[in-house]
């Protein structure tokens, strides 16, 4: 049933055997045409239909998974606002344990000091001098006459001169009482200002108090947003993840840098070890960097717990489970064991370097030049040991950034995961749709290759044609209903 | 309590440990490990070159990592002998032995150029046998013979080389194949010996190659 076939039906005739060939075909067409719209019909929407289901199932994983990450969010942020008022909380304990402690001290300091204060002010105070108790008899004396006798003139003048001398000595009295009045007033100067600085350091104290308070009002009126799920809490808190995630990714990536340093620094003086030929099975990876790689990570593992054992991160909640006083005994044990390491590492970029200078003899020798030993070299072999001191107390601080990047992940993670599903259902409806058009098309193609029975059926048969209309009803309403179905799901 | 706590560390540590040393006993030589053996013309019409065989020496010096092999033989009139070996030597795993050792080779090769004295015969087959048995021995994945000569072989009466050598993969690199007197007369017999080195090696399974520029020393171990 070649073409040849078809194009020979008439012998030496191909024009006639093909235009025969061509009606045969419409013929067919024409009489199977409402089955064929059929089986076109049912075929795409079928596959639209699974393909609808699909998107509706990956929906709702969607829905599922969003539910999931506002609960993660939620929690992560809930936990992380308990962590930081709890934090607050013992600042303030701290704060009142050293500054409020002393308190009834201080009450008492006050005490006293108002106290001094009063009786030097009442000591302090004018006391008017009594009149002599003989001034009423002296009174008296004066009021006698004289009457030109010289023996009463006599006890006269000597009454006055008993009396200015009498006055006198009060007049001084009075001024050394008030000098001793001024100086006890010099002497409460101090007092005032020590008073004075008291008072001032309370206000401080209690100003600071006033700020944690305040810091604390904010946090939990947050952790309440929190607590009751609010829109604007898993914004801020999704806002919050995303910062983080990309700060630590930022971090790690720079912990990644360091950690390669520090790989450079052991991985040369490991051969010396572990042999330089050696390595991992066939591969090309050798038994040096694998044992240097060892090395760090240790060393990166013993700064998680170090960093759990102080409580600054959280990696394994058994740690902070353990009493004060063990996770000191922990804290000391792994700051140990890193000083030992770091040591190594200290000693083995002093023997990288000395390798480095023999290596360059031995290549001097080669090329037949004079070896030399370059000037100040022990600058760069100093350095390279204080570089292998310290990186594995700085790669002890990767646990910070590394906890951040996993809780952030959790939540990014998840979000990424929600767009991808949700770009997956937009690309499924879309082939739902583009199938759908195709099967309508496939029907109007299929009506358009057998037109000439179609137009010969409406001209020569209008009754008939109704009859053809008819049959092809049922069809072009369900493709109507399919399309106008489609559009208010689309909608 | 804290037990609880050094559990999960303890785990850590040791798995970390236990994946270091599985990570290390699954580690081996690895068989593209490279051994080379120098035979050096030894010849009254060669024995001139040595300063070039010295400038090789030291470039293959650098190159060769520890753990690989190098071996310097001379070739006279009976070269199948352990007595023609100058020095041989397997480079120390540790880089420093390994430095000391080649330190030591470039002392030994300067004696030897000091007192290199020219043989009546030339016994190329002789020495080519003597590097095969060595380079087996070392089971290096790569194996080179560098043929410092001008492939005119003359050996001794009675001497049978004239029988094909099993190669079984080892390169064989002429290095500075010099023209005779006599080719300058017919060219076509300096091509000749070249050719019929070149049939020996392929058809012994080996690679041939011929490098008489020394600028591209590169080309010689690849």
């Amino acid at each position: 049933m070649t073409f040849d076939f078809w194009s020979n039906l008439v012998e030496g005739q191909p024009g006639v055997s093909l235009l025969i060939s061509i009606s045969l075909l419409m013929l067919i067409m024409y009489v199977a045409r409402q089955q064929a719209h059929q089986i076109i019909m049912t075929l795409a929407r079928s596959i639209r239909n699974a393909l609808r289901m699909m998107s509706q199932s990956i929906m709702y994983a969607e829905r599922q998974l969003r539910a999931r990450n506002r609960e993660v969010l939620m929690a992560q942020g809930q936990e992380h606002a308990e962590r930081f008022v709890e934090r607050e909380f013992q600042r303030v304990e701290t704060l009142v344990n050293r500054d409020l402690s002393g308190y009834p001290s201080l009450q008492r300091d006050l005490k006293e000091q108002i106290t001094r204060i009063d009786e030097d002010y009442v000591q302090s105070g004018e006391v008017p001098p009594k009149p002599p108790e003989w001034l009423k008899a002296v009174e008296t004396v004066a009021e006698i006459h004289d009457n030109g006798s010289p023996v009463v003139s006599k006890i006269l003048t000597d009454i006055h001169g008993t009396l200015k001398k009498s006055l006198d000595k009060n007049m001084q009295e009075y001024r050394k009482a008030n000098r001793e009045r001024h100086g006890l007033l010099k002497k409460m100067m101090p007092y005032w200002r020590s008073l004075g600085n008291t008072l001032n350091s309370v206000e401080k104290k209690i100003t600071g108090l006033e700020q944690r308070s305040m810091i604390i009002d904010g946090q939990m009126q947050s952790y309440e947003e929190i607590r009751n799920q609010s829109d604007h809490a898993e914004r801020m808190l999704s806002s919050s993840s995303m910062t983080q995630f990309f700060i630590s990714g930022l971090a790690l990536c720079l912990a990644v840098v360091g950690m390669y340093v520090n790989f450079q620094l052991v991985a040369l003086p490991m051969q010396e070890m572990v042999g330089a030929a050696s390595y991992l099975g066939n591969s090309a990876i050798r038994a040096s960097d694998v044992a240097a790689l060892f090395v760090i990570s240790i060393e990166v593992i013993l700064g998680l717990f170090l960093m759990d054992s102080v409580g600054v991160t959280r990696l394994f909640p058994i740690v902070h489970l353990l009493e004060d006083h063990k996770r000191k005994i922990i804290f000391w044990v792994i700051l140990c064991i890193l000083f030992i390491f770091a040591s190594i590492e200290a000693s083995l970029a002093y023997m990288r370097d000395m390798l480095a200078a023999d290596r360059e003899a031995l290549s001097q020798m080669l090329l037949g030049a004079e070896v030399a030993e370059p000037p100040l070299r022990w600058i760069p072999a100093v350095g390279q040991m204080i570089m292998g001191f310290t990186l594995p107390f700085v790669l002890t601080f990767v646990a910070i950034p590394l906890e951040s990047f996993i809780h952030s992940f959790r939540t990014v993670g998840g979000l990424f995961l929600s767009w991808v599903l949700h770009v997956v259902v937009v690309l499924i409806r879309f082939i739902a749709n583009l199938i759908y058009g195709i099967g309508r098309t496939l029907v109007s193609a299929y009506d358009l290759v057998i037109f000439i029975p179609l137009r010969i059926e409406q001209i020569i048969k209008p009754a008939t044609t109704t009859v053809a209309e008819e049959r092809a009803e049922p069809v072009r309403s369900e493709l109507v209903q399919g399309a106008e179905a489609e559009q208010v799901k689309d909608t | 309590m804290i037990n609880n706590f050094f559990k999960p560390l303890l785990i850590a540590l040791v798995g970390v440990f236990l994946m270091g040393l599985l990570g290390l006993s699954a580690c081996s030589e690895r068989n593209t490990s490279k051994a080379v053996y120098v035979l050096v013309d030894t010849s009254g019409t060669y024995s001139q070159q040595f300063d070039k065989v010295g400038s090789v020496v030291r470039y293959l010096l650098g190159v060769l990592q520890p753990g690989e092999s190098l071996a310097l033989a001379r070739i006279d009139s009976e070269s199948f002998s352990e007595t023609d070996i100058v020095a041989r030597v397997t480079f120390d795993l540790r880089p420093s032995m390994a430095n000391s050792q080649k330190r030591a080779l470039i002392e030994t090769l300067d004696e030897f150029g000091k007192t290199i004295k020219p043989s009546k015969f030339t016994d190329i087959t002789g020495g080519v046998l003597q590097a095969i048995e060595y380079l087996n021995e070392t089971a290096a994945g790569d194996k080179t013979i560098l043929l410092f000569s001008d492939l005119m072989e003359e050996v001794k009466k009675g001497q049978v080389r004239d029988f094909p050598i099993s190669f079984n993969g080892i390169k064989l690199v002429a290095i500075n194949v010099t023209k005779l007197q006599s080719d300058n007369v017919d060219p076509r017999e300096y091509q000749k010996r070249v050719d019929e080195w070149a049939a020996r090696v392929e058809q012994g399974g080996g690679h041939w190659k011929m490098i008489n520029d020394l600028n591209r020393l590169d080309n010689i171990l690849q």
